[in-house]
């Protein structure tokens, strides 16, 4: 099966910063078809780089091409009772697969290891972004609910035309103003702190509805309303209420 | 593919035995110069997982002389699997990412990576609707852009509650999902 190596050797090298990254034994596979000859584990220093669901291997840690990669999807990762300290076993569901084994320099790199490498993949990253989507969701309704009377004000002229901010251009970076306040669209945002109530986007009585999962619409929300009502609410947390 | 002497995968290159610069340059693939080891075994079990999506479309390959040809081509998480519309392996799989997904002519859309802008996959849909829906899907296929959305809705839950949601999953100190400390 082919497989887009160039490109797959560009990731691993370029300069996106890595998930984690050191220095690991990893043990050396022998085929067993020499049943007569005696085997002697071996183990390889090598530099990895964890990528996303990724594991990079080099032979240096200057090296530019990486020497292998582990795809990490459908493992999973545990300390193993090899004759070596601290080592840890990359295993996957395939009843034939090997698993690959790796040992750490110590307790606490073994440690750091093991549980970036379980969290790698990909399907818990995407669970793990679906859960906070439901939060953010929630988040909108309980601030919805704090308001104390529904707002009518003229439609948004601040619509994102994006379902999702992070549907960017790899490139672009959302603007960070100086208040902390960070804005995703080409055009910029308005600086926090101004109340200019032409801007407000429109706010019907239930604007997240279980329907509404399309995030269009949720960043109508963000503009000075949001803010404003933030501070509300958070100024009633302070005060004690529930 | 003849195994060159002395050069068995030791285990790691899945039950080819055969990976890297040879095999590259057997199949004049990719300058050859490469002799990255992978675990092709997983890579294809993978590729028969559920997919996020799945059809029967014209695809052509960066290579010369090469035409449209159908394909059964299939994404599961950052992967683009490809496979001969009657055979269960797949020819080749694609990693999605640091990718740029362009629509080209009517119908058609390709898929380039940013080290090699000009070489590019092509995929020819049976109609703009279905364009724009692989489009849209291998836009959010990569890692990269599910991390960019997590730091997003992270960021927004905090200013909204002053509560980091994923303190409860004990991953909050964690470099991957850091505001501000990546460049893309």
């Amino acid at each position: 099966m082919k497989l887009n190596e160039r490109s797959v050797a560009h990731y691993a090298t370029c300069d996106s910063p890595a998930d984690h990254a050191g220095f690991l034994r990893k043990r050396v596979e022998r085929h067993h078809h020499h049943a007569h000859h005696h085997h002697a584990t071996s183990y390889q220093r090598r530099w990895f780089v964890l990528k996303g669901n990724l594991l990079f291997y080099f032979e240096e840690r200057e090296s530019r091409e990486p020497v292998g990669l582990v795809v990490l999807e459908g493992c999973t990762v545990e300390l193993c009772e090899a004759a070596e300290e601290f080592a840890f076993a990359i295993r996957f569901d395939d009843a034939g697969a090997r698993a690959y084994v790796l040992v750490a320099d110590g307790q606490a790199a073994m440690e750091a290891w093991v549980k970036a490498l379980s969290r790698a993949s990909f399907d818990y990253m995407r669970l793990v972004v679906r859960e906070l989507e439901k939060q953010l969701e929630e988040a909108c309704k309980s601030l919805a609910a704090c308001r104390k009377s529904p707002r009518r004000s003229s439609s948004s002229g601040r619509k994102r035309h994006l379902s999702n901010p992070a549907l960017l251009p790899l490139q672009e970076k959302p603007a960070v103003l100086e208040n902390g306040y960070s804005t995703w669209g080409s055009g910029g945002g308005v600086p926090a702190g101004s109340a200019s109530p032409g801007v407000s986007p429109a706010l019907p009585e239930s604007p997240v509805s279980p329907e509404t999962a399309c995030f269009s619409k949720l960043h109508s929300w963000y503009g000075q309303e949001i803010m404003a009502l933030r501070r509300e609410w958070q100024e009633r947390q302070k005060r004690g209420h529930p | 593919m003849l195994p060159v002497p002395g050069r068995r995968a030791a285990g790691w290159g899945g039950r080819r035995g055969l990976r890297g610069r040879a095999a590259a340059a057997a199949a004049g693939w990719g300058g050859g110069r490469l002799a990255m080891r992978y675990n092709e075994r997983e890579l294809l079990s993978l590729a028969r997982q559920p997919a996020e999506k799945a059809a029967e479309i014209l695809m052509r390959v960066p290579k010369k002389g090469s035409v449209l040809k159908k394909r059964l081509v299939k994404l599961v998480v950052n992967f683009l699997f490809y496979f001969r519309t009657d055979e269960a392996e797949p020819i080749g799989a694609l990693l999605l990412e640091h990718c740029r997904i362009t629509k080209e002519e009517e119908n058609v859309f390709s898929i380039s990576f940013i080290e090699e802008p000009e070489r590019k996959y092509c995929f020819e849909c049976d109609s703009e609707e279905q364009c724009q829906e692989w489009i849209e899907a291998l836009k959010r296929a990569s890692y990269e852009f599910m991390r960019r959305s997590l730091i997003f809705y992270r960021n927004e839950i905090q200013k909204m509650t002053g509560k980091d949601p994923l303190e409860q999953y004990g991953i909050s100190e964690e470099a991957r999902f850091q505001l501000g400390t990546r460049k893309q």
